[in-house]
């Protein structure tokens, strides 16, 4: 029989699923130079929005594409305040996530509680009688299976294919992008929109596949946003890293869980809580090669166990997107 | 391909950046722009790339008009550009940023590009590695792999603005000897500079612009007097040597070890008199600005002592070396020195100060009126720094250095600066000489070190030599030094 173990690892990548949908989103925005901070409200807005055409039309794949596309016009929003009329992203973008949440909470209303359609388990053939792989990935809802193609596709999309390489230009240095012929501004919406769809996307999968139905403020959907900014500087701007930070931190939010009644002696909202400093300690090390004192603390080591030392921390070191939120403009 | 641009106009707001300006460049020839700082050479090549549209005038390829939307068109019609400031991407790999333009096949082949790139380099004797990040390079470096670039695309015009800027004495050979061959095979190059000496080295023809304006065309043999006379309407005299007798010691350096992640510099010993000018040579990253920043105070020493004027600051913070008069002037101006988004007023308000808390401003712009006459500076109490041009924000640099100061640190203090500016400059820190002020400058411009300095150190990769009176030295043997030969 299949250790209990195994199924929680499962529901951890059912519970990381629009987690890394919505990363890889809030990565290409970010990759193109546009920080899209509405996530929180996008995904809210997206989530009630999905469940509420779902349950009308009774079809889940207009439910998604609802918040798909609700998810992109937040994120046009966000790039024509910037991109056009260049004016902050940030503001902008803190704005629109109230916004979209307390329009959740407010026209959701009517929906609260309904019951609606749901996306079930679909085992894939042959596969799903792996062991341990079997019921740990291969018995999910097509959500998970999208999720890790999507990060897949991103990483290839990014570092394999010309478009890829041109949309870490853009965000990297506009005006060198533009010297080379790079139409600057018409890339930084196509992906910020692009990215919007994706946490649209994303958000629609709380409602319809992992919480089943829209429960308003009690849904447990606020605040996924703003980890999913955390996890996407987290992961470097990079689909694979980001990956592994939204299953880090499902991971630990399960942990979390399992752990309350073995450890009586722990207050159980310091449990509830450990996940997010832990994410900021992951951060932290992250950057840790960035810092002089660590550098000139490496250059006094002997040779060859600096090199390694150097090596290490290099790998982990990630740096923005130099242009990430700036404005540029053509001419 | 033949180049000619015709009756250019093209203003900024209110600023007319060019009247009126022609220029016609034969293929297979090397020809020469020159012009003070701000005298539009940038500018009109900034068009004809088609990063910038003339408000009127028209250009010819091989006599067919053209008109430029984007940098894209430039590049789709064989015009390439190597700017002042390489445009490439520092945080990415030397490979992509060799593959990186505006149209490609749809995946990236990464194999072909790294034989390109090695093939090319192999041509032109550069030592580039595909897999180095480019904010590892020195700017020589940059410039080569722009240019190996541009060769890959397949350009025919190719423009590089004042490309002997912040490289290496013996990179500069090297792009000279490039140059020449890409001319001998037909391509068209146009050369930006404010040098006289590189266009009588290299240019077949030479095109002199004067603020804005058209002041004048030559071809060798080039008479200097005549290019400076076009350059700024009036003859410029060479100032005359007049060594300063060295005073007390200021700066004292005993057994000093610093380093930092690349470089070690060990057992450095060093007096530096008062009314003493001392020069700093060496290639980009040979330690010198590590040096430097250890007299600043700003990288702290692994062992050894700094005194200053008997004061011992070993290990003391940076405003302790503030307070004991050591002052440091960066070679970035807009990253280090100076604080984009401030006006004149604000930076000079920030050094002088009058008052505690509440600040006049009616007297601090009168004041700043006073050093923007005093230093010679254009602009306007209520200027943005990042508005004004590079010789204008130098001179603000120089303009904020307190008084008085015991020990001043110069990084590249004439950088990008015409002669004029240059010289402008190098007399105003002769007068801190005079008045007892000992000074440090790095330099890549050794002509420069040896007409103004007393003693100079070279560097090569970490070492450091004795200093060395300039009476004793040539530009020559100095040559040799830096690229570490003849020690």
């Amino acid at each position: 029989m299949t250790p209990e173990w195994i199924f929680g690892l499962a529901g951890v990548l059912a519970a990381a699923a629009p987690l890394l949908i919505a990363v890889v989103g809030e990565t290409f925005s970010e990759r193109a130079g546009v920080v899209n901070l509405s996530v929180n409200g996008a995904m809210l807005l997206a989530a009630m929005a999905g469940f509420a055409v779902a349950v009308r039309t009774g079809s889940l794949e207009l439910g998604f594409l609802t918040g798909a596309i609700i998810g992109a016009l937040m994120a046009l929003v966000v790039a024509f305040a910037s991109l056009t009329l260049r004016q902050s992203q940030v503001a902008v973008g803190l704005v629109l996530a109230l916004l979209g949440r307390d329009l959740a909470y407010f026209l959701g209303n009517p929906f609260m509680g309904m019951p609606g359609p749901r996306v079930g388990a679909l085992p894939i053939p042959v596969l799903k009688d792996l062991p341990v792989l079997g019921p740990l990935v291969f018995q999910q809802s097509p959500v998970v299976y999208i999720s890790l193609l999507t990060v897949a596709l991103a990483w290839v999309w990014i570092f394999r294919t010309h478009p890829g390489l041109v949309l870490r230009c853009v965000g990297e240095r506009p005006p060198a992008a533009f010297v080379r012929g790079v139409p600057v501004t018409r890339i930084r919406y196509t992906y910020a929109v692009l990215g919007g769809a994706l946490v649209g996307f994303a958000g629609a999968a709380y409602t319809l596949d992992l919480k089943g139905g829209w429960q308003g403020p009690i849904s447990g959907i606020d605040g996924i946003g703003w980890i999913v900014l955390a996890i996407t500087i987290f992961g470097g701007w990079h689909p694979v890293r980001g990956a592994f930070g939204a299953l880090l931190f499902a991971l630990l939010q399960w942990l979390s869980l399992v752990l309350q009644p073995s450890l009586p002696g722990i207050p159980s909202q310091v449990l509830n809580v450990a996940p997010f400093p832990l994410m900021i300690f992951a951060l932290l090390l992250t950057n840790l090669g960035n810092t002089e004192w660590v550098q000139t603390a490496l250059s006094r080591l002997p040779e060859s166990s600096r090199r390694f030392a150097l090596r290490i921390l290099r790998s982990l070191q990630v740096s923005p997107p130099a242009a990430l939120g700036t404005v540029f403009e053509e001419e | 391909m033949k180049v000619e641009m015709r009756h250019i106009y093209k203003s900024f707001g209110p600023v007319r950046a060019l009247q009126d300006v022609s220029l016609t460049v034969e293929a297979g020839t090397i020809h020469g722009l020159l012009g003070e700082n701000g005298a539009g050479k940038t500018t009109l090549m900034k068009i004809l790339s088609g990063y910038l549209r003339p408000d009127r005038g028209d250009i010819f390829l091989d006599g067919k008009p053209i008109r430029f939307a984007s940098p894209a068109e430039g590049l789709r019609h064989g015009i390439g550009m190597l700017h002042q400031d390489p445009m490439d991407f520092p945080a990415m790999s030397v490979l992509d940023n060799f593959m990186m333009s505006h149209e490609g096949e749809f995946w990236l082949d990464r194999r072909r590009a790294r034989r390109a790139l090695q093939e090319l380099a192999g041509q032109f004797g550069f030592d580039l590695d595909p897999d180095a990040r480019v904010d590892r390079l020195t700017v020589g470096e940059r410039q080569q792999l722009e240019l190996l670039r541009l060769l890959w695309r397949g350009v025919q015009v190719l423009i590089l603005d004042e490309p002997t800027t912040g490289i290496s004495a013996p990179q500069k050979v090297r792009l000279f000897e490039t140059l020449r061959r890409l001319a001998e095979e037909g391509k068209t190059i146009i050369f930006v500079t404010h040098k006289l000496e590189e266009v009588e080295e290299l240019c077949h023809r030479v095109t002199v612009l004067r603020q804005g304006r058209l002041a004048g065309e030559a071809t060798p043999p080039y008479s200097p007097q005549r290019l400076i006379e076009m350059m700024f309407g009036r003859p410029i005299p060479m100032p005359e040597r007049q060594p300063v007798p060295p005073g007390e010691p200021v700066l004292e350096i005993r057994d000093l070890v610093v380093g930092d992640h690349r470089l070690r510099l060990s057992r450095v010993n060093l007096t530096v008199r008062s009314g003493e000018i001392i020069g700093l040579a060496g290639m980009e990253g040979s330690g010198q600005q590590l040096f430097m920043r250890a007299c600043a105070g700003l990288v702290r020493p692994w062992e050894g002592s700094i005194r200053v004027r008997g004061e011992d600051l070993t290990g003391k913070p940076y405003h302790a070396f503030l307070e004991a008069g050591v002052l440091f002037v960066p070679a970035n101006r807009l990253e280090e020195g100076l604080i984009p988004g401030l006006t004149l007023t604000e930076h000079f308000q920030l050094v002088y100060p009058n008052g505690r808390y509440l600040i006049d401003w009616e007297q601090a712009r009168a004041e700043a009126q006073r050093r923007i006459r005093d230093f010679n500076i254009r602009g306007k109490p209520e200027t943005m720094v990042e508005a004004l041009s590079g010789g204008n924000q130098q001179r603000t640099l120089l303009a904020l250095i307190r008084t008085p100061a015991h020990l001043l640190l110069l990084e590249h203090p004439t950088r990008g600066l015409d002669v004029e500016s240059s010289m402008w400059v190098w007399r105003r820190l002769k007068e801190r000489a005079q008045e007892g002020t000992a000074l440090m400058v790095i330099s890549s411009d050794l002509q420069e070190l040896l007409q103004y300095c007393d003693r100079i150190i070279v560097f090569f990769s970490g070492r450091i030599s004795e200093p060395m009176a300039t009476e004793e030295l040539t530009l020559d043997r100095l040559g040799h030094m830096i690229a570490g030969r003849g020690w």
